[in-house]
């Protein structure tokens, strides 16, 4: 059997995080994602993972992605030069998504931003850390602000409709947190940081936690039965469904926010007024539009269409009209799901579109996103 | 059965070879979520790419593991292709050809060659 596709390998050395042990013990097979190991399935496998999650509770070590705190007066408006999003309007306890951008208003990362007490708590994506830790060390050390890598802590997510009773079992104040909002529980001992968000699509918990306490709570909580461990294979369809981006696949340092849609994240005042790196095209490209868009796309045959894939305006000849960007099988779906960019002129939901897969052109139609609808706690 | 490098099997069946991939191949694979078989009729050299399958995670084709003619393929496993992960050495078979020389066959590994290769 000839592998057509394989998932990325990186050589050299890989990290490990300190739930390896745990994963291996679980059977967990591990592959190189990000410079670390980590398990992309368990024995249960993807296709059940990924429905456990979304009918219970999935346990997910993300303890790769980058945890950084920003402190420091004035921080709020050294952060907005480089991330356009409203930093400054984040009450404290609350969560919001924002990105990166660059000069050509590309997008250099996604994030998480939490507002905790006096400080910012922000998680960035695994294969961007150091690029982002630098944007963040020349954009704010020099206003005085402190940059700091978190090290010795985990982070993991729960996820799922039962995350809540799970979690509440342990903690019952975190039945109180609504979606995005970001608080400290005790966690049998353990200061966890913890939030009402992750990348699902389902209801869940981000949990930041010493090292020394995680492998303890993840075995409290795999202990109930509701929950299962799951692996990244599971957590790139689950977030594929939830129509949310990968970075390096459906964003990227020459993909827009205009043209990823993302600028509901900017808020009013930053689009009135920019002030932040790649303003002048971001704001030129929400003044006049954009050639491309971002679209979900329903595959109309049983066949994936991945990452990679041609799209066409026409089943036979016509012109290339776009790209998929990250597609596979949608377990909750039950069918091949995708996303990819077009251009705009096709991006009204509905609009049939060819895919070319091993050569043959096959229907695919520009569909809403998400795929499934999302189950935040609002 | 016999076995090739490819991770498939061959079952000699009277007259005919059934072939399907191995329990190995199936686990490696992942969760099977979609199949393309070709049409019987069908004359393949082996190392042609007859069928398409592809998991969770990948695509993946099937090699002709020999020279001769396909005469039937599996449509149960296009319509619910976890049977392939299921029953990958039984039910899930993928498709039965004439061979041209069916000593070719003797090439092939047994199943201790097999386990021995995998290992």
């Amino acid at each position: 059997m000839a592998q057509a596709t394989t998932h990325d390998t990186h050589h050299g050395e890989l990290q490990d995080t300190c739930l390896n042990g745990l994963h291996r013990e679980l059977g967990a097979r591990m592959v190189p994602f990000a410079g670390y190991e980590m398990p992309v399935q368990y024995p249960l496998g993807v296709l059940k993972e990924h429905l456990h999650t979304r009918a219970a509770a999935g346990l997910f070590d993300v303890s790769h992605m980058g945890q950084v705190i920003l402190r420091g007066a004035g921080l709020d408006a050294a952060l907005e030069r480089i991330v356009p999003v409203d930093v400054a309007g984040l009450p404290v306890g609350r969560q919001k998504y924002g990105y990166f951008t660059n000069d050509n208003g590309g997008i250099e990362d996604d994030l998480m931003i939490a507002r905790r007490d006096d400080h910012l708590f922000v998680v960035v994506n695994a294969a961007r850390k150091g690029n982002d830790l630098a944007l963040l060390r020349r954009g704010l050390e020099p206003e005085g602000i402190t940059v700091e890598l978190i090290e010795g802590r985990a982070l993991i997510a729960l996820q799922g409709p039962q995350a809540e009773d799970v979690l509440a079992a342990l903690a019952p104040a975190v039945r109180d947190m609504r979606f995005m909002d970001v608080a400290t529980v005790d966690l049998q001992g353990a200061e966890a940081w913890v939030s009402r968000s992750g990348y699902t699509g389902e209801d869940g918990f981000e949990i930041s936690i010493p090292e020394s306490d995680a492998e303890a709570l993840c075995r409290a909580l795999l202990t109930d039965e509701r929950v299962e461990a799951i692996g990244l294979g599971a957590r790139d369809s689950l977030r594929l469904e939830a129509g949310l981006c990968l970075y390096g696949n459906d964003i990227d340092s020459g993909t827009s926010p205009v043209e990823a849609g993302l600028t509901w994240a900017m808020g009013k005042r930053r689009k009135a007024e920019g002030g932040f790196t790649g303003a002048a095209e971001i704001l030129k490209q929400l003044e006049q539009g954009v050639d491309r868009k971002r679209v979900g796309l329903k595959p109309e045959g049983r066949a994936p269409m991945r990452s990679g894939v041609a799209l066409f305006d026409a089943e036979d000849g016509g012109e290339k009209v776009g790209e998929v960007t990250s597609g596979g099988f949608g377990p909750s779906v039950n069918g091949p799901v995708a996303m990819g960019y077009v251009s705009e002129a096709l991006s009204t939901v509905g609009t049939r579109l060819w895919g070319e897969v091993r050569g043959k052109r096959m229907a695919v139609d520009v569909a809403a996103l998400p795929f499934v609808p999302n189950g935040f706690k609002r | 059965m016999k076995f090739t490098e490819e991770h498939e099997w061959l079952l000699v069946e009277g007259d005919l070879v059934v072939v399907g991939i191995t329990a190995h191949a199936a686990e490696q694979l992942g969760d099977v979520v979609f199949v393309e078989l070709p049409e019987p009729g069908g004359e393949v050299s082996k190392d042609d790419e007859v069928v398409v399958i592809e998991s969770v995670k990948a695509a993946s084709d099937i090699l002709a593991p020999l020279d001769g003619e396909i005469v039937e393929v599996n449509e149960a496993i296009v319509a619910d292709p976890g049977k392939v992960n299921e029953d990958p050495e039984g039910d899930a078979w993928f498709f039965k050809m004439k061979v041209e020389d069916m000593s070719a066959l003797d090439e092939l590994m047994d199943e201790k060659a097999y386990r021995n290769f995998i290992s």
